[in-house]
């Protein structure tokens, strides 16, 4: 007897929360995005992101919808997994009958379900992963990414390391493909702009997991000019605490990819580095009209400042929104045709998705950091388009395999 | 010569850290038996709660609260969880303490909310002391000091202070201590407080090196392990000594070969244990002898056989009665069930503990990647050498693990697991590393939603068939034998260890076929089928099924999958499976089969 009760308040379970989580208001027919990320993995990154996008649906929603449909977006969690995110985007596909995919972080999880778009032959907008391949070596027909690439980004810094005295590099980057992607895009640019630069060390920790102490002396005895770093989150506040005590940063130029972002400037409050040429996003400093509508929004519906994840989940909503009005279909060979050279006007700028490599020009904004007010800022900064950094047309469709 | 000395006491800080945590999760086990694997969380707790105690008291009152707070957790969690499992098989200790895991993460999500808490420094202690004129911070050699007075104080408590000798009486022998008027359930709420605050500990001294952050559990718990086990599960000088040794590896290791940082500590473990299995200065556990406690084997039955043809005609059936989710989520599950099927057999018939089979499932799916990929296989022929290769590699693995028994085995192959995931990560010229091999689709006849879920369910079913008929047959009765009564089996001529290397080879290949499968039905490889999590999914899986019912891993993976599916859906759905999990080792420990089992039971009994 009990267990037929307990097995009847599993079912009962089962079927009250198997109704997905869904944003979106029920009027016309919505047309549905089926939206991917780890946010049980790393909350830190994905939580800002989520709601970036969230308030954008609700503005384009309140706003009409797309020609009169609101837009409803089912949004799921892959907890990190590949395999657990390629099944989603199976179930929102086939089940949910979602017209495009969007979201990702990690890169192997964003390759991963591009490879399941391209076989499904379904559009996928992949928000945030950063590895060049989604784009270039393995990039396809129907992949197409918003966020500035670790090449774009590397490419960035290496314009502004050029222009300092320093000869010797050393470099530090977690023991992964991004950071193995990041080292060597940087080695490249930097060779190439300034061929007498040298690297004379190199040190991998693994990803979340660094000998901060131990790292640092080892970059110290290699006596370099100069460091590029490329470790972020709690590895960052590790190498910034063990590098400032033990003065590794004392007059050396230190150049560091991403850590101007919020998500990593801001843990480290009053004990930010100074002087640190960074990629990053100001959103304190950036004045124009559209990016002030942006903030006041976002703060007034979150009650929290913004974050690059904010800006980048608010732009693929934007991109979204753009590319369904354009194609007042919902056929994918329309929908990708039409994402090629789509416009889309967003806080940060105007962007395009290139035709050549289906690389938005979402650029990103290279500055110093500083401590104001007891909080790590970056100040001197400028807005690089994407456009800017990117390789030409012809070379980019190069690297794409032919398919 | 002075940059080599600072070196090293920047290793020997490193070394003390570690230590703390290793520390408890040591005199945890030593006492109680019990493999924490929540231990990790315990860190992250102590974390935290420096962090929120600092902002109002300061760094030093701080550090001490935070360590008498993580205590009173581990303290409740002793009470609440872990003392319903004292004598447990290892399998519901790994996993309940792990749903404990998912619970805590949760927790600290909830609490502190997702970004990094960067903790002060440590006042008084944020300057440098040159020592031949390097420099070396001050807070590393308070923290040099902290370790050392840690080992001298626990080794004092043990040898000199009567708790201490009760503790280590309780852990030779409990009923004579019981039958002398000692409770020991006092002695183990005890050590689990002192394991708990060393952990609270050891967390808390990170705040000046480290940023407080949701990974930092399962970052710490992987290298806890790998120095119990070094040093001798229970042996605290083993330890100290086992820290000792991975810090400065890791410390000098990246001055020749920065690269060695995900492996080392994984190699050496391997290495230490391969030589001394028992680690460097811990004792062979012997087992109490107790009387032979035979374990029948359990077989379908009749209704198990009905259910059994019910469900194959139903599961042909699917493709024509579901829409393509679900044919597509019922191939996922028909393939996690094999790779259950083969650890169930490796753990329920043979008694062998596997914490890292992700090796071989792993080991499966990029056999057949790489098969495609560089030498142009078709699927066939990928799908037949994946199990092939898989059962290799169980050949090597096996050949280390089957002269360790119990825990000790179980971390043998977590390090063979942990080692093959660093290739993976590592070797991007093979593997590609993180970016993983993609374009693995099936050939052009199998390709489709109905077409491979049929191969699926062809492969998967004989697989898991297969593995039902070794393991009821003749094979299966040896194994068992040796399982129970591994002397009387040995005195009738039974060759134990040659069993369990072919029980671990049968396992292997069966979760590299589930590897082969799942690449091909993916469409690409990534490292993550050889991480520890989806070792520890097997495990949760088989537990949830039931360790000796043949219908385990099938009714194991396809709940596991559903709660999955279904919970992933909701906010904060960690903490729900971990209770989930918590619950069914607790009280349901032959798993849902069990449940069903014991219903089907009473239900007889009343009728009669």
């Amino acid at each position: 007897m009990k267990f037929a009760r307990l097995i009847a308040l599993a079912a009962v379970l089962f079927v009250s929360v198997g109704q997905t989580i869904t944003v979106g208001a029920a009027m016309a027919e919505p047309i549905r995005i089926g939206e991917i990320n780890s946010y049980t993995r790393l909350p830190a990154f994905t939580e800002p992101y989520k709601k970036g996008w969230q308030m954008a649906v609700e503005e384009i929603n309140a706003a009409g919808g797309i020609n009169g449909r609101p837009l409803e977006v089912i949004s799921r969690d892959d907890a990190g997994k590949p395999g657990n995110a390629v099944k989603i985007a199976g179930e929102l596909v086939q089940r949910d009958k979602v017209v495009m995919l969007t979201g990702t972080f990690f890169s192997h999880i964003g390759l991963a379900v591009s490879d399941f778009a391209k076989q499904n032959k379904v559009l996928f907008l992949a928000s945030e992963p950063l590895t060049d391949a989604l784009v270039w070596t393995k990039g396809n027909d129907y992949t197409f990414r918003l966020r500035p690439s670790t090449f774009m980004q590397a490419a960035m810094l290496a314009a502004e390391a050029a222009k300092t005295d320093a000869v010797k590099w050393a470099t530090v980057a977690p023991n992964y493909a991004y950071g193995k992607d990041a080292v060597a895009a940087f080695k490249q640019v930097l060779s190439k702009l300034k061929p007498s630069v040298q690297f004379v060390d190199e040190q991998w920790p693994a990803l979340f997991k660094i000998d901060a102490g131990v790292t640092v002396r080892a970059l110290e005895a290699a006596k370099p000019d100069a460091i590029y770093n490329v470790t972020f989150g709690p590895d960052l506040g590790a190498m910034v605490r063990e590098g400032t005590v033990r003065g590794l940063f004392d007059g050396r130029t230190v150049v560091s990819l991403l850590t101007g972002e919020p998500e990593y400037l801001e843990p480290l409050k009053g004990e930010a580095p100074k002087g640190w040429i960074v990629t990053g996003y100001p959103w304190y400093a950036i004045d124009t009209p559209a990016h002030n509508a942006f903030r006041k929004a976002y703060e007034a519906r979150w009650n929290e400042t913004l974050k690059m994840g904010s800006l980048v989940g608010y732009n693929t909503m934007l991109s979204v929104a753009a590319l369904l009005k354009k194609t007042g279909s919902t056929d994918t060979a329309k929908l990708v045709a039409a994402m090629k050279d789509l416009k889309v006007s967003t806080p940060g700028g105007d962007i395009m998705y290139r035709a050549a490599d289906h690389q938005a020009t979402m650029g990103s904004w290279v500055g110093r950091t500083d401590v104001v007010d007891g909080k790590g800022q970056m100040t001197g900064w400028r807005y690089v388009d994407g456009a800017e950094v990117l390789p030409s047309a012809a070379d980019a469709k190069a690297m794409r395999p032919a398919n | 010569m002075g940059f080599y000395f600072a070196q090293f006491l920047t290793g020997l800080a490193s070394a003390s850290s570690l230590f703390l945590v290793a520390a408890g999760l040591s005199i945890i086990f030593g006492v109680t038996r019990i493999v924490n694997f929540a231990h990790g969380s315990l860190f992250m707790l102590g974390a935290f709660i420096a962090y929120s105690i600092s902002q109002h008291l300061g760094f030093w009152l701080a550090v001490p609260l935070a360590a008498l707070c993580v205590g009173g957790i581990g303290w409740l969690m002793e009470r609440t969880v872990l003392n319903r499992l004292y004598g447990a098989p290892e399998l519901f200790q790994l996993v309940a303490t792990f749903g404990l895991v998912l619970i805590v993460q949760d927790l600290a999500l909830w609490i502190w909310g997702p970004t990094d808490l960067l903790g002060p420094r440590a006042p008084g202690l944020t300057g440098v002391v040159r020592i031949f004129d390097q420099p070396v911070p001050e807070y590393d050699l308070f923290l040099i000091v902290v370790g050392l007075s840690v080992l001298a104080g626990i080794w004092w408590m043990f040898t000199r202070t009567r708790f201490g000798v009760l503790v280590r009486a309780a852990t030779e022998d409990r009923e004579m201590l019981q039958a002398l008027g000692v409770k020991p359930a006092r002695l183990f709420q005890a050590t689990f407080f002192i394991g708990a605050a060393l952990a609270g500990l050891g967390g808390a001294l990170e705040m000046p090196r480290q940023p407080a952050s949701l990974l930092m559990d399962l970052n710490i718990i992987a290298e806890a392990f790998v120095v119990v086990v070094i040093g001798g599960m229970g042996s605290i000088a083993g330890a100290f000594l086992a820290a000792l040794l991975i810090a400065e590896l890791n410390a000098f290791g990246i001055l020749v070969l920065p690269e060695i940082t995900l492996v080392a500590a994984f190699a050496a473990m391997a290495v230490v244990l391969a030589v001394r299995p028992y680690g460097l200065l811990g004792k062979p556990v012997t087992a109490a002898p107790h009387a032979v406690e035979i374990q029948p084997p359990q077989t379908l039955g009749t209704p198990g056989r009905i259910a059994g043809g019910i469900l194959i005609a139903v599961l042909l059936a699917l493709p024509l009665l579901a829409d393509d989710f679900i044919v597509v989520l019922s191939g996922d599950i028909m393939v996690l069930a094999l790779f259950a099927a083969g650890l169930q057999f490796m753990m329920g018939t043979g008694g062998l503990i596997s914490f890292g089979h992700a090796a071989f499932f792993g080991l499966g799916a990029y056999a057949a990647a790489l098969l495609v990929r560089d030498f142009g296989a078709a699927m066939v022929p990928a799908l037949l050498l994946a199990p092939i290769c898989a059962a290799l590699g169980a050949c090597v693995i096996g050949w280390f693990a089957v002269r360790l028994s119990g825990v000790y085995l179980a971390m043998l192959t977590l390090a063979a697991a942990q080692i093959l995931w660093s290739a993976g990560i590592q070797w991007q010229d093979v593997t590609g590393g993180d970016d993983g091999i993609l374009g693995i689709w099936p050939a052009a006849w199998a390709n489709g939603t109905t077409a491979y879920y049929y191969l699926t369910f062809a492969l998967s079913g004989s697989g898991i068939v297969a593995l039902m008929f070794i393991a009821q047959g003749r094979f299966g009765r040896l194994l068992r034998a040796g399982r129970d009564a591994p002397a009387r089996a040995s005195a009738l001529g039974i060759n134990i260890k040659a069993r369990n290397w072919a029980a671990i080879v049968i396992a292997g290949t069966a979760a590299g076929l589930a590897g082969g499968i799942f690449a091909f039905s993916k469409g690409s490889v990534f490292p993550d089928t050889l991480a520890i999590p989806r070792s520890v999914d097997a495990l949760v899986m088989v537990l949830l099924g039931g360790l000796h019912a043949p219908a385990g891993p099938i009714v194991g993976a396809t709940v596991f999958s559903l709660l999955e599916d279904v919970l992933s859906r909701l906010p904060y759905w960690r903490a729900m499976l971990g209770a989930a999990v918590v619950a069914i080792a607790l009280f349901a420990p032959g798993g849902i089969t069990g449940v069903f089992a014991a219903w089907l039971r009473r239900k007889r009994e009343h009728r009669a």
